[in-house]
């Protein structure tokens, strides 16, 4: 069995505050799989992707447990190499894209990891493109819509060439043209993805594989399809699918794999 | 969205003025703002001159001042006040007929001291006006880079720049969020109410200021911006 990219192991952890978010997460995503997190509100899902780039540890609360990326444990010493192979992109894009120009926006990251000039721009450019959004490198973020925006979130992320990408509820506040357009950019995309939403239907179009958190437990992991048809595991964990949604009416050659 | 109006300030154009080093223009408005301070206000012609010298570089830049003057609202309350020294000013008293028959006795140095607000102040926005309305904000703080400008204060000022629009939409929502309930936030009865939107408004930039900070992190920020990505 190779490393697996991302390997978390009993992960506990409890807010300074006391309120205790997970209660030991086990999870393992290899290599080009495309995984979703699902989960009710308040579930852990987001203390969990924290911990993945080690912006939340047992340093910042009460934890315990591991979690190593590609074998490389997530501490202090490796946070930079870890936050270049972990690439998160939340939810907001006005909270992602913070400089004056998509440019300088999606060369803020490798430029932090030491890259300079052409390899730089190139670096950028190649982002944007993988985003189709390689015309808008001089416009400042502010002037895109919010489409556009989270469509160069992504890029800043994949500038950095991650090793896995972490995406934040991507379908969120998308209309629906822009929600298609950045799942076909999604499936194009060759590289491991963590997928956390709610969007049940959109889990399914994109990721053959999905894991169930729960009040800081995992409590489901197998493939998409059989998870969102597990009624019972679905009522006991507040996932529902939309009104008229229904998975056994899909396709089975047009699930992914 | 609230996002996609340009910057209120800059008036898109290709003069020469336009196309001038941001970083010698803020020097030159710089030393201009300071020339006008440092002049004695009973020198009259030579705010005349100054007056003409912003004038033709506002000709020069190409902007029009129907553009300018309305902008020059944020003035306002400086000019209130200097209206209000002649009042209350010590010194010699002059008396000033107006119409009707009526008679105001005015200080003398009161005046004096309000021509030179007036003056100075109206000269040092027009100049400030002028620079904002021929270079991108992005382009200011590559001047103040270029001056050597302390880094933190530069990215400071960036972020403002990068996150006024977000800020300001915010807000408007909030307004209308209020006044969808029934609540005028120009109303004095309601302005607790206004109060308590506003704090609730820092509350949240704060928080978002927190999750910027997050997100930076994530990309391998830190502390200073990588001079590559500027």
């Amino acid at each position: 069995m190779t490393t697996p990219v991302l390997d978390v192991r009993s992960l506990a952890f409890a807010y300074p505050d006391g309120h205790q978010a997970l209660f030991g997460v086990d999870l393992h995503v290899h290599a080009g799989e495309r995984v979703a997190l699902l989960g009710p509100n308040g579930a852990g899902k987001t203390t969990l992707v924290l911990h993945l780039n080690g912006i939340l540890s047992g340093e910042s609360g009460d934890g315990a447990g591991s979690v190593a990326v590609s074998g490389l444990p997530v501490t202090k010493k490796n946070l930079l190499e870890i936050r270049r192979r972990v690439g998160i992109v939340f939810q907001d894009p006005d909270d992602q894209l913070f400089m004056g120009s998509v440019r300088a926006d999606v060369g803020f990251g490798p430029a932090n990891l030491g890259l300079k000039g052409a390899a730089l721009e190139r670096r950028v450019m190649d982002a944007l493109d993988q985003v189709g959004m390689a015309d808008f490198a001089d416009r400042p973020p502010h002037h895109l819509s919010f489409g556009q925006r989270r469509r160069v979130a992504v890029a800043t992320v994949l500038a950095m060439e991650p090793e896995i990408l972490v995406l934040d509820e991507p379908s969120s506040n998308l209309d629906p043209a822009s929600r298609r357009e950045l799942a076909d950019i999604l499936r194009g995309l060759d590289v491991t993805l963590l997928m956390v939403t709610h969007d049940l239907p959109y889990a399914l179009e994109l990721c053959p594989r999905a894991v169930v958190l729960s009040d800081g437990r995992v409590v489901a992991d197998g493939s998409t399809y059989d998870v969102l048809t597990d009624e019972a595991l679905m009522r006991a964990h507040r996932l529902e699918l939309p009104w008229g949604f229904d998975p056994r009416t899909i396709a089975v050659d047009s699930l992914p794999r | 969205m609230g996002a996609g109006h340009g910057h209120r300030l800059h008036f898109h154009g290709h003069s020469v003025v336009h196309r001038a080093p941001a970083h010698l223009k803020i020097l030159v408005l710089l030393g201009f703002v300071l020339g006008v301070v440092a002049t004695p206000r009973e020198w009259y012609p030579v705010f005349g001159g100054y007056l003409a010298l912003v004038l033709g570089v506002v000709v020069l830049a190409r902007v029009p001042l129907r553009y300018l003057l309305p902008r020059m609202v944020i003035e306002v309350p400086f000019l209130l006040f200097a209206a209000l020294v002649p009042f209350v000013a010590e010194g010699e008293r002059i008396a000033v007929h107006v119409v009707g028959g009526w008679e105001l006795s005015l200080s003398e140095s009161g005046l004096l001291a309000a021509w030179g607000l007036v003056a100075k102040g109206t000269l040092g926005v027009l100049a400030s006006l002028t620079l904002a309305a021929t270079t991108e904000p992005a382009e200011v703080l590559r001047g103040l880079q270029r001056l050597r400008l302390p880094d933190l204060l530069v990215q400071i000022m960036g972020f403002m720049i990068r996150y006024l629009d977000v800020v300001t939409s915010d807000l408007a929502r909030m307004l209308t969020a209020m006044r969808s309930r029934g609540v005028d936030p120009r109303s004095p009865r309601h302005w607790p109410a206004l109060a308590r939107t506003l704090g609730a408004l820092f509350v949240r930039s704060y928080e978002r200021g927190e999750r910027v900070h997050l997100a930076m992190l994530s990309r391998g920020y830190d502390g200073r911006l990588p001079e590559e990505a500027r």
